[in-house]
Order: C-alpha cells, then structure tokens, then sequence
C-alpha cells in the first residue's frame, strides 16, 4: 500500500507538465476546486485593512522564529522535555525514519495510524516502516483515500483534490470489502470512519505532524477538522509528533494571529473544527492520552536554506496551500507534475533548495511571475523574488554554494544570448542598430525557429513596426529636451 | 522586496515628464507608445524621449542573468538624467524599474542612485489619473471592451483600479469585466518558451474568458500580454480586437 | 543522535542573522453585548447547534433532546460538576439514557468508548464568540476522548466564560503560565470536504454537536 517511492521516477517537470495538461478530468477537476477555494478564501479576507493587519503581525511573528531560530529550538526542546516529551533531533531523513523505527520497536509496535503529515511523506516513512513489517495506516481522510489508490498527495492541504466523486466511488468498491458503488458522500465517509475505527482501537502508535510547535511552553499545537489528527494522537499508547525545525512559535500570544490566518488562507474557513494543544503524555491520574509522546525535529537540508537570509524565508511557510490554490500553472497541471512532496509556489522554492537545483532545477523556472502566490500568502514570503534568487543560483557561473546543485543549468548558448542582448541594451548605438535591423527584417524570420515554434502553436507570430518608437519619437521632436 | 518610497512631489502637474518606451513596444507597438506621449503632451506636459533608452532589463533579470540585467538598467539609469518624473506605458517594465532596481543594487555603490531612479518611475495610466487628473471626453461610436490587468500592474505597481476609471469616463464605452481578469494570461517571458505547453494552456483560457465578456476589444496597459493575447486571438480567428489602452483613449478622443 | 542536534544547530549558529520585528498592532475583533449572539451564529455556521437553558433545567432539556434523537447510551465523567449533575438528575428517572461513566482508563474501556456510546456530555471551560468555539481542558475528570468518540457531543457551558476572541482568552487567563496536558479549541462536529470538496459530517469525531449555554450561570 503507498504511493511508489519517489527514486523510481523521473523529476523533470517540464516531461510531465503536458501529460497532465492532456487529462481533461484531472485539469476538470483541479479548476473547480481551485475556483472554490480562491473563492472561499477571498470572502474571508474581504476586509482589506483587517486583513493586512493580521497579516503584518502573522507574518511578525514568522519572522521572529527565523531571527532567534538556534535559541527558540533550545527552548522548545527543554520545555518539552520538562513536560514529560522526549525529543529527538534528526539531520537527515535516513536518521529521522531511523528514529522512528526504533521508538516503534522499542514498544513493540507492529500497527501505526497516521494523521496528516506532510514531513512523512517527506521521510517517505510508511515504505520505510513497512519494510520493517510495520503497517501505517493513513487515517486523514483524503490521506486514506490515496493510500487506498497507491498515489502521493496532490496538494498540501487537500492530499486527494485531484481525484473526483466517481473515481473515489470506483476505488471504494473495489477496495472496501462489502460497500457498492456510490456516489453518496455520507455514504463514502461513513465507509471510511467504520474502516478506521477499528484500526484506530487497535493501533500500538499513533504518528502525527505537527502545524505550530509553542517555545514558550512546549505545545504541540495540529489543526484539522476530521477528529483523525486528535484520534491517532490520544488513543494509541504512544504517540510520534514529526515537525521540521522551521514550524515553531516563540509564544503562544503569536498562536491566535497565526491560526486566524491558516484555516482562512488553506479552506476559507475561519477555523478547523479541532485545534489540538498537547503539551504532556499522560499524566497520572488521567484516563486517556498516550503514556509515551516524542517529538521528532528534521532539519533534512532545512538549516542550509537558513543560511542564507534572503533564501531563508522560505522557511516562514505555515503549509496553508494558499499559494497553490492560487498558482494558474499549479491549477492546470496539478499537484503530480511537481512529483515532489510540496507542489505549487511553494514547492518551486522549496524542493529546489531541499533537493538541489540539479535535480529540481527546471521547477523555479516553471512560473511566470505573476505573483498571485504573494499577493495571498498570509506570511508574506517574497516567493517571486525567491524564484528569481533560484534561478540566478542555477546559472551562477562556478555554481556557488547558497543552493545545492548551484550553476547546474549553466549552458553557454543562454549565456552568451544574454551577453548579446546586454550588449544591445547597453549600448545605445548597438540597440539602434538592432531595432534598425528588426524592423527592416525581423517579420522574414521563419516560424520553424525554435523560440517561434513554441509562440506560434497557439499564437501568430509577432509582428516588427515597419519603423521602431525611437524613430517616430525622433521624427515627432519627442526626442528634444 | 524595497518599496521604495511614491513620488511625494508630485501634488500638482510637472511641467516635464521622461518617457520610457519599453522594448516591446519599441520594435512591435510603436504607435501605443506614441498614443502615450500624446495623451501627456495633450496635458500640457512637456514629454521628453531620451534616445539612449533600450530595454528596463527585466528579460535578464527573471531569467537570473543579474549582471547582464545591471548594466543593462545602469544604462537606463543613465538616460533619465535629470530628476523628472517617468511615465512608462507598461505595468511590467515600471514594475521593474520600481520595485526590482533597488534589489538589484543592494549592497553595492549604485544602490541609492537606484532607489532615487526607482521613486521617479510611474505607470502612464495610473500618472494620468492621480497626477494629471486628466478629463477625457468620447467622440467614438459605442462600444463595448473588457480590461485586461497584467499582473505586474496590478501586483507590483498597484495599478489595478485607475485604467478602468478611465475606460468609465467614457460615455460611448461599456465595459464589461472579466471575471478572470485576476489570473496570468501566461506569457511570462522566457516561461512561454521553457513550458510552451502551459503557456499555450493559460492563453488559451484566457481568451476565451475575455470572449465570455462579449466585448469587441480587449484593452490592456501592457504591451507584452497584447502580444500574447492578441496573437491567441488571431490564431484561433477570433474578432475581438486588442489594443493598448493609451491608442485606445486617444482614438475615442479624436472619435474614431 | 546527540551529533545531529549539535551539527543542526551550528549550522543555524553560522548562517547571518537576520532582524528581530517588533510585533505590529493587531486587535482581534470584540463584540461587547453582541457577544453571545456572534458564538451561536458562529457556531451554526459550521453546523454545530446551540441550545440556551439554566443550571437547573439542562439535565431534563437534554434528557427530552436525547429522547428526540433516540440516543440511549451517554458517556459522562461522573466526578466532574456536570456530570455529577447529570448523574443526581438521572438516575432517580428509570426512563433516562443509560450513564455510562468514563471512570477507567481507556485500556479498559476501548470497546465500549469506540463502538458502543452514542453522546458524551462534557462541560466547556470557556468559549469564543469570534469563531463560535469551545474550548476544552479535559482532565482525570473529562478526559479527552470523551468529546471525540462518541457520535454525539454535548457540551454544557456558562454563558458567563465566553470570551471575544483566543487572543483575548490566552491573554487574560494566563496560558502562558501553565497548559493543561491537552487543550482543545472545537468548533463543530467532525468534517471534511475531502470528496470533491462536498461537507460531510462525522468522519472520525462526532456528526453532531450540541451545546447547552446556561444563560444564569
């Protein structure tokens, strides 16, 4: 069960890109979810100077971790260990699964239920566990859903978006033992809560992610609406919280801005129906809640992108999704075609840093600046300008080492047509030259070029002025002062 | 990003504007680019073309060549001597000289020139409604357009509401609002090239949420989404028009 | 693995600094007298449904609402407030629910708590009117899975704790001094929209969400 690991597939994005948009159900599909969600969102922030208040200081105290980073993380780590949870630090995914594994054996754990959490699917952990003879199931139910159907998420937020009531009903029926085909969403739901009930009695652990973790006071702070996340982490006698290093807040008076602006931005709603604070195990006396509660810090390539500090804002991201909701490359091709863990706008800046340019180089291309993403992203990160820095990082001569994978897409045809065209624009007898040229003669050039190719499928060729602005200007006086 | 700080100065009409051409609008849209220094002039402002501009270097900037990109807007820089306001015809190229100049000279010598160059740089429509308040009459027939916002006009210029105010004060134009006007037509520069297939796929969409409107032509301040868009528009042999919003305004001036 | 915590936070050490902002002004919105009025609209917006009652009515409003939904079995914690009120009400009425008391740890009580409970009724802490939420601190008395397991929660709460916004709660009550083991905001019944975006209720937690407001209390 599980969606094939991600080594045994190709990463270049602009392969995939056309496959998808050849899907009319999936690009179907993804339209109007993503038309619903732009929707739902904008009525929720329709309040222009509410919002940008609670924006300034949502994205303050974002700000406020990257700037105290090493220091809050101590602190984290020693309130938390003073509540009673252990914490676990792991450089690498490897060492992350690792630790896992051993926390799992060390109980004797042969059954996990998951709630949503997207740095597992980072850790690919459920293949990993599996090959220890550790099941993991997906209890979220759009998790479940892809679980059920061997796929990775689509979307951060929404895992199964990319699938439609009929293809779910189809893998219901076929996957579920004794439910027909039906359309019926209470009637899918409810096959799926009596699946998961029982796997949530019998599961030895229970694995979670983790949306804000507090310094201040080490609390763990999930959001989500389905009850899965408060299910897998009270009713298991163990439970594994796994957050990156960057998903933390200095207090807990920077929770309530933080959280009005999650569920708004990722659902359009004004909150989830559970915000679930854990700040102990099980202390004596009390009747339920984990007797065992560890929290795994992963840096997996995290603490190199906050060595830079213009590249390091990457790392305010609060995983609302907002950015691919809004993202018209995104819309189309959907989530897959990004094949990494984080797709969208979000995705392009990050997977690129995580994984390195030479393996996601192609993904800060595949944008085209329009920066819908930061106009809504709710902590404001300069995600078009983060494109930009990536995509001078993959050209960098000598590759540099702010990216991993820097200068891996050099060529020497892009670099020498960029000095040509600086010589043009910087040369004022050069660029007269040109458009002298251009206009005389640039309409005879012929549409099997490779730059017209690729305008001309859908468009018609440009056409040069017979005489370019700098010569009608002159002709006209505009050119005397 | 720098914001760098809006020409507080410009409380009353300047006696002399610097205009900047653009590239595109150089080679393939020279009369939208006269359009704008007649409606200025028009004014009663005195617009002045300095020959040595070229391209605001954006092209190599999105595409991460930054050193090419500097000596190209170094030389822009150069051009626009004296401290006059710019009026650029294009959301995306004054989006460039506005919000990205300073970034690109940050930390180095030129970083204040820069910002100061940035301060100076406006987008013609938006000059012509909050600096020249500027009263247009209509002497064309009637007739029915659609707005298209490019993103940078709107996302990093701010301009999103001033082109339609215009549009509005004339009496024979109808416009009709395009309920995608928000989303990328897809152009992109280099991105149209890189994912030609995307590219094509956003286009494609974007006319014909601009044909759902019903206008005749589609009216843009920005020259490169033309290219884009019109050529869609051709290729798939559609009727509407498009056409840059200064030829647009000056046409129904002279009731054409 | 003491080396990756070392190895992580030099690396975090070495990079530049960046500056520390201040935090801007914010003000969540405040309601006033409006207060209660935004809680339940808040609240029916996301299909939860509030009922206003007293301290001396709620045990026989909620024994005729049960009655009306055909719930039999109710979870209650009998050494909290609410359900030692509930319990006094009830087990005089041979026609009353069954009580079924959350008094052993969920080892022992798995199979009945899972399938078998229909509501359980807990008492809220506070609540907050922005977002139409209760919160919940449970402990030995409530734990926490008595609000989540059980189709149908009940939850009983003065109206006197209602609070603007979490800002406002956090503040004036002093989280940052100690939390609980778990605090709970809810807002809701149990949802997702994960199929085709269509609502569906009672996935994992509760379908339905019922809360009484004690107007005197």
């Amino acid at each position: 069960m599980g969606a094939e690991p991600r080594a045994a597939v190709g990463n270049d994005f602009t392969v995939r890109a056309p496959q998808a948009l050849n899907d009319p159900t999936l690009r179907a599909n993804f339209r109007r979810a993503m038309d619903g969600l732009m929707s739902k969102r904008a009525a929720q922030f329709a309040d222009k100077p509410a919002w940008d208040s609670l924006r300034a200081r949502g994205a303050a105290a974002k700000a406020r971790v990257l700037a105290q980073l090493p220091a809050l993380l101590e602190r984290l780590e020693d309130k938390c260990r003073a509540n009673g949870i252990t914490v676990h630090w792991a450089e690498t995914i490897p060492e992350a699964n690792a630790i896992v594994l051993e926390i799992l054996q060390k109980a004797g754990a042969r059954t996990v239920i998951k709630g949503k959490s997207m740095v597992s699917e980072e850790m690919e952990l459920n293949h990993h566990l599996a090959a220890h003879g550790i099941q993991a199931v997906e209890s979220d139910l759009g998790e479940y859903i892809i679980q059920l159907a061997g796929e990775a998420p689509s979307h951060i937020v929404m895992p199964c978006i990319h699938k439609n009531k009929a293809e779910i009903a189809r893998l219901f029926a076929e996957r579920i033992p004794g439910l027909g085909y039906t359309e019926d969403v209470d009637a899918l739901t409810a096959a799926a809560r009596a699946e998961l009930r029982g796997r949530f009695a019998a599961a030895d652990a229970g694995i979670s992610g983790v949306n804000f973790a507090v310094a201040e006071t080490g609390t763990l702070v999930l959001v989500e609406n389905e009850g899965n996340g408060r299910l897998s982490t009270t009713l298991p006698p163990l439970h594994i919280a796994l957050m990156g290093i960057e998903k933390l807040v200095e207090s807990l008076e920077d929770l309530p801005p933080l959280l009005a602006l999650l569920p708004r931005s990722a659902t359009g709603q004004h909150i989830t129906t559970y915000v679930n604070m854990i700040t102990h195990p099980r202390r004596a006396g009390e009747l339920d809640g984990p007797e065992e509660v560890h929290l795994v810090l992963l840096d997996s390539g995290r603490s190199r992108v906050y060595g830079d500090d213009q590249l390091r804002d990457t790392l305010r991201c609060i995983r609302c999704g907002a950015c691919m909701n809004h993202c018209p490359v995104y819309s189309r091709v959907g989530g897959h075609t990004y094949k990494f863990v984080y797709p969208g706008p979000i995705g392009k800046i990050l997977t690129p840093q995580l994984e390195g340019l030479d393996c996601a180089g192609d993904q800060p291309h595949a944008s085209t600046l329009c920066n819908a993403c930061v106009e809504v992203c709710p902590v404001k990160i300069p995600i078009a300008d983060i494109l930009v820095r990536l995509r001078e990082e993959s050209v960098r001569p000598g590759g540099g080492d702010a990216v991993k994978g820097g200068g891996a897409r050099r060529s020497a045809l892009e670099t020498l047509s960029w000095r040509a065209w600086m010589l043009i624009y910087s040369r004022p007898w050069a660029g007269r030259l040109a458009a002298w040229g251009m206009t005389r003669f640039g309409n005879l050039l012929p549409e099997r070029l490779p730059l017209l190719k690729a305008w001309t499928s859908v468009r018609t060729k440009p056409r040069f002025a017979a005489k370019s602005l700098h010569e009608l200007a002159r002709e006209q006086g505009y050119c005397d002062e | 990003m720098a914001q760098p700080a809006t020409d507080v100065r410009l409380q009353s009409k300047p006696e002399r504007v610097y205009y900047f051409g653009t590239c595109v609008i150089d080679l393939f849209y020279p009369g939208a680019g006269l359009a704008g220094m007649e409606l200025l002039r028009r004014e009663g402002v005195q617009v002045v073309f300095p020959p040595d501009q070229g391209c605001c270097g954006q092209p190599a900037r999105n595409s991460g060549y930054m050193d090419e990109a500097r000596a190209v807007a170094l030389r822009q820089m150069a051009a626009f001597p004296n401290d006059w306001p710019i009026v650029v015809p294009s959301g995306s190229c004054a989006g460039m000289m506005k919000t990205h100049y300073p970034d690109l000279f940050k930390g180095r010598p030129e970083y204040e020139r820069a910002v100061a160059f940035s301060a100076r740089v406006h987008e013609l429509t938006a000059f012509l409604v909050n600096v020249l308040r500027i009263k247009l009459e209509d002497k064309g027939p009637p007739v029915t357009v659609t707005w298209h916002g490019s993103c940078h006009s709107m996302r990093e210029m701010g301009v999103v509401d001033e082109p339609k105010s215009l549009l509005r004060q004339l009496a024979n134009v109808t416009l009709v609002e395009n309920p995608r006007e928000k989303e990328c037509c897809g152009f992109g520069g280099t991105f149209s090239v890189r994912q030609p297939e995307i590219s094509a796929a956003m286009v494609t969409d974007k006319i014909a949420a601009l044909e759902e409107t019903g206008a005749a032509r589609v009216v843009s301040g920005d020259c490169g989404c033309l290219m884009n868009i019109g050529g869609a528009l051709e290729k798939a042999g559609k009727s509407m028009r498009p056409q840059h919003i200064a030829e647009f305004l000056l046409e129904r001036g002279h009731g054409r | 693995m003491s080396d990756a915590r070392a190895n992580i936070l030099a690396r975090l050490r070495a990079a530049p600094r960046s500056p520390l902002p201040d935090r801007p002004d914010w003000t969540p919105p405040a309601f006033g007298e409006s207060r209660l009025e935004r809680f339940r609209a808040m609240l029916g917006s996301v299909h939860g449904e509030v009922v206003e009652t007293t301290l001396a009515a709620w045990p026989g409003l909620l024994r005729t609402l049960l009655a009306e939904r055909g719930v039999r079995r109710v979870l209650y914690g009998p050494a909290a407030d609410v359900g030692a009120q509930l319990g006094r009400a009830w087990t005089a009425d041979g026609d009353a629910p069954t009580l079924v008391p959350y008094d052993r740890p969920i080892e022992a009580l798995k199979a009945e708590l899972v399938h078998s409970v229909e509501a359980g009724v807990t008492s809220v802490r506070w609540g907050i009117a922005e977002t139409g939420s209760l919160v919940l601190w449970p402990d030995a008395a409530e734990p926490r899975l008595m609000s989540l397991l059980p189709p149908l929660h009940v939850a009983v709460m003065a109206a006197s704790v209602l609070y603007d916004s979490l800002a406002q709660l956090v503040a004036e009550q002093g989280w940052a001094g100690g939390m609980p083991t778990n605090a709970l905001l809810i807002s809701g019944p149990s949802k997702t929209a994960d199929i085709e975006q269509t609502l569906a209720y009672g996935v994992h937690g509760p379908k339905d969400l019922l809360v009484l407001v004690l107007a005197d209390q």
